[in-house]
């Protein structure tokens, strides 16, 4: 079906196989224990901010130097907020996540023989 | 108070020099696509752009299909009407880059080849998956391209001084012809390269006015918030809910838009597809990265484009303006530069759109030609090249389809048809694509009820919507702010704009649901599908030049 354009060395046993390997299972605990909390908290956190700004006005115009109220301030901590994220992830990924996957990817495409 | 004089009611700055810089960028993109159009032999060149494109040339090209004319006019326009609200639209937008990073580009990447539908129907039923995913994708690219065409058609009463609805409708159909022209000379190779150029002027040119902007208040925030409110006569515009705080329904209803927000971006097919030009998930990830970097730093700039223009051209005129509140930027342009600025900034918002429209038209067609007739007519029989050629034939189709779309959709509501290529999105693509990848038991009659029944539910509930039928009638006009205007028509009897609070968790819901009564479990393929997704192991490779 979809990889019908490349030749293959390996067969679907060989993925069964790997899938339930120690190194693989651990791989995807270790993917999913990363990017599943983390995007429960971004999206606990950016409707947090949409709850505050359609239900508590008052809180979010308060002013805090100037003109910048606190909506202005949240609002730009979601900025922030998103960029640690993308900067965390993409550091985690290319330390802990890539060696594990490639070695995997070897011995997959390497036809079972690591 | 001015000091910039508007020449006409219905028009600023010289339409000569406007034309001139548009023709300038659409002669060098022409001649970057006929270059990029040699090596376009294999479906691989068509689709993917031979997947040679870096992490950091689709990031840009994916900033560039993302910042379409309704997020540079619309959401500068957004804040220089309603403040605050305006820039809650942008922080919807970005916040939803997350979930294209964290859980769907590298996976997408590692498992499909060309569409949405590769990575749907893994491990389903190929056909009628693949049938529910290019209808989807078609009805979602449909909606977020008519809502481009008519945004050109705005666009062009106020930068081109052409205030005739034949006018207008030419330069509609003459959009969607360069469009065509570059999809069917540079495929995805040319399109992306034109989106490259594109991102670029967008982000130099919003960069260039909030400076400007910004020098005229001594480089501080709280003195550009002070010329707004001095200039609307009111500290709301710095304040939430100006727009949706009305009732507990307007309320209720921005929270519906929220969700639509950021849970759409990663399912948009145009979106998704660009994650394919890159030769590894590595590189998918870095695009994504690149994206998210750029398109913040834009939004950052319209929060200042927007207070600028509210404070330095104001409400009242911006409303006054043929295009309304999307005449915001190109207004705030003229009053800081005069008619080159302007000429600028016009054609930088057309390039916007005839960029935008071409990576639509480009998903759209290649749905219909790799999964439709491809996987289903052909059963995966059919050559390479008859599916390129199919698929060129169903760019030509679209890019009809698209014009006379356009000219019906003349005058409407664009941000309503973008909001609904969102929730459509969100309800129908999204919840199939995350149960596709991270839930073992999902199978085919869960794809066909989450992609079927968010699609029908979020298209009924607009339907039924205030957005179709029933605001109430403007006192001025008589006219009901609704798509329509007769204000004795009303049908409406679902209380919220945007169908996403009910439709977003009733497509997840309905995934599930179908999933659970039905026995099929294709563990082989699920156990390929897991280990190519998150290792990459056979993955498609990059395309070597010729």
């Amino acid at each position: 079906m979809s990889n019908d354009a490349q030749s293959r060395t390996d067969d679907d046993s060989t993925f069964t196989e790997v899938q339930q390997s120690a190194e693989f299972t651990d791989l995807r605990r270790r993917f999913r224990s990363f990017v599943f909390p983390l995007t429960g908290a971004f999206l606990a956190w950016y409707f947090l901010f949409v709850i505050c700004a359609a239900f508590a006005p008052a809180f979010m115009s308060h002013k805090l130097v100037g003109n910048i109220n606190v909506g202005l301030v949240f609002g730009l901590l979601q900025f922030v907020s998103t960029f640690a994220i993308t900067i965390v992830y993409v550091r985690w990924a290319d330390r802990h996540f890539d060696p594990v996957a490639e070695k995997i990817r070897n011995h997959v495409e390497g036809g079972g023989q690591a | 108070m001015r000091s910039v004089v508007v020449p006409m009611a219905t028009q600023v700055g010289s339409p000569a020099v406007n034309i001139t810089i548009f023709v300038i960028f659409v002669v060098v993109t022409l001649a970057i696509v006929l270059r990029a159009s040699g090596k376009n032999k294999t479906a691989a060149d068509y689709y993917a752009g031979g997947r040679a494109f870096t992490g950091r040339q689709n990031g840009i090209a994916i900033s560039g299909d993302y910042l379409s004319a309704a997020s540079f006019l619309g959401i500068a326009g957004a804040i220089a009407i309603n403040g605050y609200d305006g820039f809650l639209y942008s922080i919807g937008f970005l916040v939803a880059w997350l979930v294209a990073l964290l859980l769907v580009a590298e996976l997408l990447r590692n498992t499909g080849r060309f569409t949405m539908a590769d990575v749907l129907s893994f491990r389903l039923r190929q056909r009628p998956v693949r049938i529910a995913a290019a209808i989807s994708t078609i009805v979602v690219s449909l909606f977020y391209l008519l809502a481009q065409m008519a945004g050109a058609g705005g666009l062009v009463a106020l930068l081109l001084g052409i205030d005739s609805k034949a006018g207008q409708n030419l330069v509609i159909a003459i959009v969607g012809v360069i469009m065509v022209g570059y999809v069917l000379i540079g495929g995805m190779k040319g399109t992306t390269y034109v989106q490259i150029v594109k991102a670029s002027l967008l982000i130099v040119g919003a960069f260039v006015m909030a400076a400007w902007v910004m020098s005229k208040y001594g480089f501080n925030l709280s003195s550009l918030f002070q010329g707004a409110v001095d200039k609307t006569g009111s500290g709301a515009i710095l304040d939430p809910m100006k727009q949706y705080g009305k009732s507990t329904t307007t309320k209720i209803d921005f929270i519906s838009l929220s969700l639509a927000l950021v849970l759409g971006t990663a399912g948009l097919p145009h979106v998704l597809m660009r994650f394919y030009t890159v030769p590894t998930s590595k590189e998918a990830r870095k695009s994504v990265e690149w994206a998210i970097w750029l398109i913040g730093l834009f939004y950052l700039l319209t929060l200042v484009l927007g207070y600028g223009a509210a404070a330095l051209v104001g409400p009242a005129e911006i409303n006054a303006a043929p295009g309304k509140a999307n005449s915001a930027a190109p207004l705030l342009a003229y009053h800081l530069g005069g008619t080159f600025l302007l000429g600028i900034i016009a054609a930088v918002a057309f390039a916007t759109i005839l960029a935008v429209v071409a990576g639509l038209t480009i998903t759209a067609s290649a749905s219909f030609a790799h999964d439709v007739w491809g996987h289903v007519i052909k059963k995966g029989e059919g050559s390479a090249d008859a599916e390129v050629r199919i698929a060129r034939i169903s760019a030509v189709v679209i890019g009809v389809i698209a014009i006379i779309g356009g000219i019906f959709a003349n005058g409407q509501n664009i941000a309503f048809l973008v909001a609904l290529a969102f929730a459509i999105a969100a309800s129908a693509n999204l919840p199939t694509i995350l149960y596709s990848l991270f839930w073992k038991r999902f199978n085919t009659r869960g794809a066909l009820f989450s992609i079927y029944g968010g699609l029908i539910i979020a298209l009924t509930l607009i339907i039924f919507s205030p957005v179709v039928s029933g605001k109430p009638a403007d006192a001025k006009t008589g006219l009901s702010p609704s798509m329509i205007t007769d204000a004795s028509v009303n049908f409406h009897w679902f209380p919220l704009d945007n169908p996403g609070l009910v439709s977003i968790p009733l497509g997840f819901l309905l995934g599930w649901v179908g999933t659970i009564t039905s026995k099929e479990y294709n563990a082989k393929k699920y156990a390929e599908m897991e280990v190519r997704s998150l290792t990459g192991a056979g993955a498609e490779k990059v395309v070597l030049d010729h």
